[in-house]
Parts: C-alpha cells; structure tokens; sequence
C-alpha cells in the first residue's frame, strides 16, 4: 500500500479513535489528537514539494473492484497538492482555534471525530485519480459537513442549515455521478488521467455535453455558484472553526478543484468557457452584491465567500481557452488565468480564514455579530482588529496584501480574455472585465464595513452581551499566523508561486507542460496599465460608495422579497414532503389484503411480463415420469379439497380439508421415495391440525365473507393470476437443467458421514450448522408462543409491576 | 407425472392466495399453511420424481437413487412452517383477546378510522 492512501486514511482512523480517547474533564485536551494528526501529514506533505515542482508525480492503486474499473488509486500532482496542503495546514489552526473557542462542556468527541472524518474525505478527494473514489469520498464530505452544520442540533436554524446544505449538494453529487458513469461508458476507463489521455478525441461524442454540465452541476453546487449558493449563508449556523475551515477555506473549494481537475478533459470547448466563466463571474457580482446589504458579519462573509469563489471560477473558465489553441503563445497568455485562479485560491484560503477566526473572536468576547450593534472595539482588541484589517484589505484587493497581487492578475486576464478571437468574445465578451470590475467596487465596500462598522466608530457596550475584551491569546495564534501570510506571500509571492503554484498550473494543462514553462512572474509593479487603473477605479468609487451608502441602497428594494431563491427553495420542500404524505397515505391503507395485493400484482407484472417479452416458454412432457390411476385419484382428490376449503360453510371443514391436503402430501412423498418426509408431514401435520382445533375453541366462528363483487372479482383476478404465473414458471424450469445435480456428492454419505440414510445425514452433518439454526428457530418461535399467550401487554402490566 | 404436480402446486398457489387475501385472520392463516404444502410439493418435483430408489444405503446392487437434497430442504421446511403457523396462530389468539376482533379491517388501528 502506497504512503499516499495512507494520508487519506490516518485521519479516518482517528475518527475512529477519538470517541475510545474522549473523556469529559481530562487533563489533555481532545483536540491534541487530532492536530497532531494534521500537523504531521501537513509536514509530511510539505517534503513532497521539491519532487512535484521538479515535475515528478506519484500514484499508488490499491485494488477494490478491479472488475469495473474502481480502485481506491491516490494521485499526488501539482494541483493536488496545494488543496492537500491547504486541508492539512488550514486544518491545524483551525483545530488550534477550535481548542479555545469551544467550551469544555460541548460534545467534543463528536465535533473532532466529524471533524477528522472531513480532512479524510476531503484528502481523499483531491487525492483520488479514480472517478469512483473520488465521488465516494466527494459524498462523505457532504455527509461530515452536515453533521457539522448540525453540531448545535439543538438549535431549528442550524437543522435547517444543514438539510439545505444536504440536499443541494448530494443533489448535485448524484448528477456528477451520472456524469462519471456517462464519461465510463465514454472511455471506458475510471481513471481521471486515462480520461483526459482519451477524452480530446472525443469531442462530438453525443454524451460529452450532457457529461460535462452534469460534472459542472456537482461543481456548481458544492462549490456555491449562483443560484445554488443559497446554501451556504445557511451553512454559517456551524461553529465559527467549521465556517473558517469547510465553509471557506477546504471543502466549497471542492467545486473548484473539479473543475480545475476537469479542465484538461473538457477545455478548450465554448459551452465548457461560457458556462464556467459566465456563472463564476454573475456569483461574484451576486454574491459581493448581497455580501453589501447582510448586518450579521457571519453571512456577510458567507456571502463573500460566494463571490470569490465565483472569481475563482470564472478565472478557470478562462484559463480553459489555453486549450484551444494547442501549443502556441497564445496558449500560454491565457494559462496565465489559471494560474491566477491557484494563486487566489491560496490567498483567499489564508484572508479568509483569518476573518473567520476573527469574526469568531469578536462573537466570543461580546456575544453578538450583528454590525448594527458592534463599533469601537479597535482600541479594547487591537489585535483582533489588526489581523482583521489585513485580512479586509487583502479581500478588498489592496497592497501590501496577497489579495492585491491576485486581484490584479483578475483584472488583468478579464481584459485579455476579450482579445480572444472566439466564442463570440468580439460582441459579449466586452462584459466581462465590466462585470468583474462592478463585482470588485461591492467587494472593496463591504471588505470596508468588516473592518470600520467592527471597530471604529464609538464602542457602545450595552448593546453588547458582554464588555469586550481582547480574545484569549490562543485562539489569536492561528488568525496571527494566516494574517503573517497574507502579508508575506505579497513580498514573496514567487517562492509559492514557482514550487506550489507552477507545478499545478503544469497539471491543468500537461498538454502544454510538456512543451514550455507555464509559471508566470509575479510581480506588485507593473507599469500604469489597464489592470491597475481599474484597481485604482474600485478603490475611487468604493470609497465614495462606502460614505455614501443613502445614495445607493435603494437598488435593494427593487428586488421584491416574495421571489427569493430560498422561498423557492422553500416552497419545493414544503411541496415535497406534502405530495410525498398524500401519496404514501394514499397506497398504505392500514389493510392486510391491499399490501398482498400491491406484492401480488407486482408479481405478475414483473416476473409474466418478463416471462412473455424474453419469450422463455419452455414445456414438454417428455421427460416426465408415468402416472398411475392411483397417482391420479390423489392428485384429483387434493385439487378437489382445495378448491372446497373456499366454499367450506364451517372453519371445522375448512380445517379437516387442510388435512387431507396435508396428508395426500404425505400420500405423495411415500411415492416419491421419500420415507422420511412422509413420516414427518404425518406427524405435523396431525399437530397442526390439533393445534387449529385448540385454536378455534379460543377464536369466532368464522362468517362467510361479505364482499362487494368487485372485490371478490379481483380476488380471482389475482390468485387466478398469480396461480397461472406460478405453473407456467415452474414448468420451464422443470425442463431445463443449467446444472449438473450436486447430489451424487452425499450419496458417498457412509463414507464422508457413517450413515446409511443420506437424507439424515445431509441434515445432521453435511448441513448440520443448518439444522441447528432450524432448532434455534424453533426456540425463538416457542418462546414467542410462550409470551403472548403469557405476558399481559399494556396498562394492565403497568398494574402488575406496581403491586 | 412431474407436468400433474405442477398443475396441482398451481393449483395450491390459487386456493392460498385467494385465502390470503381474505378478511379473517384465520383463512389467512389458512391460506399459509396451503402455501407451504405447494412449496414442499414444488421442490421434490423440481429434483426429478422417481428417478431412482430411496435414497438409503444398504444393498450393494442399488445405486441410483432418487435425488436426496430436495427431501433434506423439505424437511427443514416442514418443521419450520409448523413453526411459523403455531407462532401466527397464537397471535390471532391473543389479538382476538385484546381487540375483540378477527376481523382484518377492524384490526387496521385508530389512525385509519
């Protein structure tokens, strides 16, 4: 097994762990256990980098259903290794953040082992090559980021956050399914690198569209693009540390690596362009737009969130275009968007995150988030603030920040992206670098009001729950440390953009790898271009918005509330669960004979209806032993008493006729050979009949049935129906042998077994562990005779109990 | 002869579903114990009838015998569905107690009422 499916197991294993570990009140915090655990393999995959940046890549298969192609295969290249490192190293300061934010009190076994349960299916997404393996583990993410969600169950907001989250994004999951099993039977092949080897020559292929929109949607919804991103402002009911790590920094950037794992497959293709470009770039607008008008700092970041996971988006869709000329100069100008997409994707991880953990602080030491009611805290929590305006000015695209570097590559590839000759770009391509600068202006806006609404203006504390005070300095470790980068990437921004960002550029494109060194040069300076005049323009414009906000926040009223996405949303649940209750009270009846019949029915349907379109009737009466007129009047004898027991006036007849069935079986298995089962029914079914006799003395007489004759008429129906299916199955298979008879094997018995009864020793040694089972049901069956004729079930027992 | 058992098992099948599908418990019951009955007779037809001797060693000239696996399944069946019968039986004996009732409609339960 190779070290890499190791990483993604280790922290499944200490999912495991952790409840056997956790007791209330131990000296040794709960929390070490899983930040050691991400600590180690984030060092561990720190040493890979020198290796991936000289090109190297490594893959290691284990075996799980070699027949269809799944294999639990790990892949470590370019671009999974930065998400990798962002699950561990994210991961560690956010469980280093989570030690002090969440009380002793809450359910910390749980919270760490959902918790380690993510990091695993997180690696294990970015680390799969096979498609099956990576949805499995896709799922998994879906299912720990609702049990998080869910944490403070307690609370109806966050139940709900988390059954939206559920829904949508396993909804968009089973679509990437399909779209996995639509590129199988594509391909042939379930491996992701194997795919994108095949896949450029499979463009006109009917399924390549369907596959791609669908493996979008799966994006699309995990990584909340419009108008799927309603979930994620919900999902903010979670503990701050889960926000910080799932909810922005790991698992919404799931979409994202999709994406950028399918660009080779499906880039270079217009529908791939517009729709990931198109909706990247309408989420950021949307999600900056709405970021502006939200008071709890929480959803305010969610939604911001949203919005630069759309830019993040839409710079793949533009990076994909590279693929469309082959190997060129162009090719290469346009990778340069990728590579910007990596770069902010780092960058937005690291300000993010430290908002996050701000934010939390805030919440922590005043008991409120509502900007409304914060102000003046700078002067009580200085570092809080500090951290808080680097992470804003980095988000709002200001240097000396990373936010700043990658802001301007934004810029700078939506300009060049309209010189690109096609997809219509020459008449509605001119929108983009329009759109993104207007999503920029609102994104500068309310980095602004996290910052000044937090911490300037004056500090009222009785609209606080608590007086504020500066955090704790352990919870202030980790947004320090993220805030140092923030910083430190904008003055080194090449170290990680040639060892980290290069390699997954190379991985996106390996087409065009091969051929040229696709790492770009970063720099802050670049000459007064267009890219730096718009960034000049935000910041003019932003501010002017921001003292302004009376001017402009009528736009929002225009916008009616009724027609919300969340109330449709809302409104299909409600339907939902309505159609699904009238249905289901509508088919179950509370009657015996109706769910017979929907089983009856289905019968006949299913196994005639099989039976006449593959046309497997088979019958011949050659082989069939002759028949004696003593065999005869049996068989006529039982046929007669059954179809008597319908019209039997009495119970008592109804009962001896069900003997003379009993017996005439008897009868026939003397015939057959069969001494001892006719022993056997002899003695049972004389039991049987005494035990019916006991039974009637206890029970009514039975009345005859008043039925309506519709009923009786389908009554016959069905059992005419079933009988008939019944027959004609058993004499096609009465006629065909598929297999040689296993039975000479027990015919050795007096040797393999010391008998001479071969039907006794089948059942007391060749299959005695049956037999004894068969005992065991006996027991259970006895003793269930036992306590309903003896136990007394209800109040009356209550009585008992009490006396 | 094994064309004759078929039809009598069919035969069997449409008597005990139709008893099934009654309203009182104890034709539903009824109806179980003729379903069993089909069933034995189904398998040992299924093995091949009177293909040989019975199946038990002891002359040394004898060795075909007829297929014995069918009787040992059969056997465990029998013992089973007396079982299961005595098991449903006591059941309709003690709802009756508590409910007065043998009739399935009126055992449905309050919330269909």
């Amino acid at each position: 097994m190779g070290t890499l499916n190791f990483i993604v197991l280790i922290p499944f294993l200490a999912a495991i762990f952790i409840p056997l570990f956790y007791k209330k009140g131990s000296r040794l915090h709960i929390g070490l256990l899983p930040m050691i655990v991400a600590v180690s393999l984030f060092i561990y995959l720190l040493t890979y980098i020198p290796q991936i940046a000289n090109g190297k890549t490594f893959l290691h298969t284990i075996s799980w259903i070699p027949s269809y192609g799944i294999n639990f295969t790990t892949y470590l290249d370019g671009l999974s290794l930065i998400l990798a490192l962002l699950i561990t190293g994210i991961g560690t300061l956010v469980i280093l953040y989570s030690i002090y934010y969440l009380s002793e009190n809450e359910q910390l076994g749980h919270f760490y082992t959902y918790l380690m349960l993510f990091m695993g299916a997180m690696l294990g997404v970015v680390l799969s090559d096979n498609m099956m393996g990576l949805y499995v583990f896709w799922e998994l993410t879906s299912i720990s980021s609702f049990l998080l969600i869910a944490f403070w169950y307690q609370r109806k907001r966050s139940r709900e956050g988390a059954q939206k989250s559920l829904l949508i994004t396993v909804s968009g999951g089973f679509g990437m399914l399909v779209g996995f099993l639509m590129i199988y039977s594509m391909t042939g092949t379930m491996s992701v690198r194997e795919v994108i080897q095949i896949m450029p020559g499979m463009t006109d292929h009917g399924l390549f569209v369907p596959a791609m929109l669908l493996i979008l949607l799966g994006a699309f919804t995990k990584s909340a693009q419009f108008p799927f991103h309603i979930w994620l402002p919900d999902a903010m009911e979670a503990p701050t540390p889960v926000s910080a790590y799932l909810h922005s920094a790991t698992m919404v950037k799931a979409g994202i690596y999709l994406v950028a794992r399918f660009t080779p497959v499906f880039g270079g293709d217009g529908i791939w362009f517009w729709v990931v470009t198109g909706v990247g770039l309408f989420t950021l607008f949307w999600g900056s737009f709405q970021a502006v008008r939200q008071t709890d700092l929480k959803a305010l970041l969610a939604f911001s969130t949203v919005s630069q996971l759309g830019m993040i988006m839409s710079m793949f869709g533009m990076g994909s275009v590279a693929l469309n000329f082959g190997y060129s100069t162009e090719s290469v100008f346009y990778s340069q968007a990728t590579f910007a997409a990596l770069f902010h994707l780092v960058n937005h991880s690291t300000f993010k995150g430290a908002l996050f953990m701000v934010v939390g602080i805030v919440d922590h030491e005043v008991g409120t988030r509502d900007i409304r009611r914060l102000g003046g805290l700078a002067t009580i929590m200085p570092i809080t603030f500090t951290i808080s305006l680097i992470g804003s000015f980095s988000m709002a695209g200001l240097p000396p920040f990373n936010g700043f570097l990658s802001k301007e590559m934004f810029f700078q590839a939506a300009v060049d992206i309209t010189e690109l000759g096609l997809f219509h770009m020459d008449t509605i391509g001119n929108l983009i670098p329009i759109l993104a600068w207007v999503a920029s202006i609102f994104t500068f806006v309310y980095s602004m009001i996290i910052v000044f609404q937090t911490f300037l203006g004056p500090y009222r504390e009785e609209r606080l729950e608590r007086p504020a005070s500066e955090g704790p300095g352990g919870m202030l470790i980790s947004p320090v440390i993220l805030a140092a980068f923030v910083v430190l990437i904008f003055f080194m921004p090449n170290v990680l953009g040639n060892y980290i960002i290069r390699p997954a550029v190379e991985s996106v494109f390996p087409t065009l790898a091969a051929e040229v060194d696709l790492g770009v040069k970063i720099s802050a300076w670049h000459g007064l271009n267009t890219a730096l005049w718009m960034t000049i323009g935000v910041i003019v414009l932003g501010i002017l918005l921001y003292s302004f906000p009376k001017a402009w926040r009528w736009i929002y009223a225009i916008f009616p509330t009724g027609w919300s996405l969340n109330s449709l949303y809302n409104f299909t649940l409600e339907q939902g669960v309505k159609f699904s209750r009238t249905f289901t009270n509508g088919y179950m009846t509370g009657l015996l004979r109706h769910y017979m019949m929907y089983i009856y029915l289905f019968f006949i349907v299913l196994v005639a209806g099989a039976f006449i379109l593959t046309g497997s009737y088979d019958f011949t009466i050659s082989g069939n032993a002759e028949i004696s007129t003593f065999e005869w009047i049996i068989a006529m004898t039982l046929i007669i008493a059954a179809v008597s027991i319908l019209f039997a006036k009495s119970r008592l007849t109804a009962i001896l006729l069900n003997s003379v069935l009993g017996y005439g079986v008897a009868l026939f298995f003397v015939i057959f050979r069969a001494p001892d089962l006719a022993l056997t029914q002899m003695v049972i079914e004389t039991v049987t009949t005494v035990l019916f006799l006991v039974a009637y003395y206890f029970l009514p007489e039975w009345k005859r049935e008043k039925e309506t004759r519709r009923i009786n008429m389908s009554k016959l129906f069905v059992s005419i129906g079933v009988g008939a299916t019944f027959t004609v199955v058993a004499l096609a298979v009465q006629n065909n042998r598929l297999f040689e008879r296993i039975s000479t094997y027990f015919e050795n018995s007096y040797e393999l077994a010391g008998g001479r009864n071969i039907v006794n020793t089948i059942l007391s040694d060749f299959r005695g562990f049956d037999t004894m089972l068969e005992v065991v049901v006996l027991l259970i069956a006895g003793l269930g005779v036992y306590s309903i004729i003896k136990l007394k079930a209800g109040k009356r027992g209550d009585k008992l109990e009490n006396q | 002869m094994e064309t004759l058992m078929i039809i009598l098992t069919g035969v069997l099948v449409t008597i005990a579903t139709y008893l099934v599908l009654s309203k009182s418990v104890i034709r539903v019951i009824l109806g179980t114990a003729v379903y069993s009955h089909a069933a034995h007779l189904l398998i040992i037809t299924m093995g091949g009838l009177k293909t040989g001797n019975v199946p038990i060693l002891g002359d040394e000239d004898i060795s075909t015998f007829v297929d014995p696996l069918p009787q040992a399944l059969i056997l465990t069946s029998i013992v089973i569905s007396f079982a299961v019968t005595a098991l449903v039986l006591v059941l309709a004996y003690r709802a009756y107690q508590t409910l007065g009732t043998d009739n399935m409609e009126e055992l449905r339960g309050s919330k269909y009422e």
